[in-house]
């Protein structure tokens, strides 16, 4: 049994989310970079060289990429011989509340969604997934997520009659309708199968992959190919002001299912895809 | 090459724009997103004056996050402009000149703009830290209670913007 202090787990949690929100990963740096090579008119390359600039800024001033510092979203890997001395939801939540506070970072999260959507001043609740596995281990992987992207993100149940054809057309689809909106060049996670709520988790892990990554399994490597091939052929572009780089890359995660479905979600995600894993 | 502009806009100026044409925008604006033009929008319908008077005016959809000490403003770019579609055309139609955001805007809100004459901005969306060392005063205006949506009056310098929808209509993501 291994003990984990509930200080610990907070300070680990407010170190992250100020770093992942001012620091991107060198997988969208080299994406964006590899993205102003090929392109080649000169709103493409204005924009795409505005974003390496606003990143460099970012990180050398220790400020937000962007001003939507997003909601909290948590994947915890919490080994079943880990006790935490403490309050574990209280410890993340204090975590955020504090990088949020201390670190600059926007306030954007409203106590309820429909009748008072007040602001709860400190970006708290985190959204918690936790995932039990064997052992000592306790993997934390961080990221915020803004609005912009999340609106433009679906979920669909396909009937299994729909095949892999079925699930390209709702992913195209689902990206020429966002458009502009969700600040191309984009991130696509993709979750197919298991349940409706599953599929949608795992298209929110899939943002939270490298974008130079690919799944292991290589049909779903070829498939995550040509779904990125297909959606830089449509001309989106840097924000969406046509180009040839309309999506960084796509990931999917997939799972077993039921007989009777195809579940699909797709979660779009901006190009500031912000993301951090820590293990303790 | 950019265009230089000078804020509040000219009609004669608004006028010469076309979709896709970069501008350099300098001088005053007021921000308002969401939560600040339902507010607009609910006061007009209740027969209120508004707190600002938009006529030849330009708003920026922005909620920044907060400035770090010694810093004018934190990272402010632009928010998704469809939005504001549903109380924009009544905004236009009080004599609001300009709008910056990010994306595109519905039919009500194009045919409110070329029956204005006004103009539709995009500036970069994510592109928050770079657009905050365009802005170089922060002032205060109103709603003070809705936090990072209440509305401001900036003074920005040569901020990088893409004329979006032009005072013809010409739509620039829809080419």
């Amino acid at each position: 049994m291994r003990i984990i202090k509930d200080t610990d787990i907070k300070n680990a949690i407010k170190a992250l989310f100020i770093s992942l929100n001012c620091e991107i990963g060198d997988d969208i740096t080299t994406a964006l970079t590899n993205a102003l090579k090929i392109e080649e008119s000169d709103t493409a390359k204005a924009v795409l060289t505005q974003l390496l600039t606003n990143n460099k800024i970012a990180r050398e001033e220790q400020i937000p990429i962007c001003q939507d510092t997003g909601m909290a979203i948590l994947f915890v890997e919490y080994g079943d011989k880990v006790v935490v001395d403490g309050d574990f939801t209280k410890a993340v939540n204090d975590g955020v509340r504090e990088a949020y506070i201390d670190g600059y970072l926007r306030k954007s999260v409203v106590d309820d969604p429909v009748f008072d959507r007040k602001n709860t001043n400190d970006n708290t609740p985190a959204v918690i997934h936790t995932r039990i596995v064997s052992g000592e281990t306790f993997k934390i992987t961080a990221g915020c997520k803004g609005f912009g992207s999340e609106n433009m993100s679906k979920t669909k149940m396909l009937a299994p009659s729909a095949g892999v054809e079925g699930v390209k057309d709702f992913v195209l689809e689902t990206v020429r309708t966002a458009g502009p909106n969700p600040c191309p060049p984009i991130v696509v996670g993709v979750g197919i199968g298991g349940t409706f709520e599953q599929a949608s988790v795992m298209a929110k892990k899939a943002t939270f992959r490298r974008a130079d990554s690919e799944n292991a399994d290589k049909r779903y490597a070829d498939l995550e190919q040509e779904l990125l091939n297909s959606i830089n052929e449509m001309g989106i572009g840097p924000a969406g002001l046509g180009g040839k780089t309309s999506a960084l890359c796509v990931n999917i995660e997939y799972a077993p299912t039921h007989i009777a479905s195809i579940p699909v979600a797709v979660n779009i995600c901006c190009h500031a895809a912000r993301h951090k894993s820590i293990e303790l | 090459m950019s265009i230089k502009l000078t804020l509040p806009l000219k009609k004669e100026d608004i006028k010469k724009l076309k979709a896709g044409d970069s501008v350099l925008l300098s001088g005053e604006l007021y921000t308002a997103r969401d939560a600040a033009h339902k507010r607009f929008y609910d006061m007009v319908n209740n027969g209120e004056s508004l707190p600002i008077n938009v006529e030849n005016e330009t708003i920026y959809y922005v909620g920044p996050a907060p400035a770090k000490p010694n810093f004018v403003i934190g990272p402010a770019g632009p928010t998704s402009s469809y939005r504001m579609d549903k109380y924009t055309p009544m905004l236009l139609d009080m004599g609001l000149s300009a709008m910056i955001g990010k994306g595109e805007r519905n039919d009500e809100v194009i045919k409110a703009i070329v029956r204005n004459g006004a103009v539709y901005f995009a500036a970069i969306g994510g592109a928050a830290a770079l657009i905050s060392k365009s802005i170089v005063k922060d002032e205060p205006v109103c709603f003070e209670d809705l936090g990072t949506e209440s509305v401001h009056k900036y003074t920005v310098k040569d901020f990088p913007c893409i004329v979006a929808i032009d005072s013809m209509g010409n739509d620039v993501y829809k080419r």
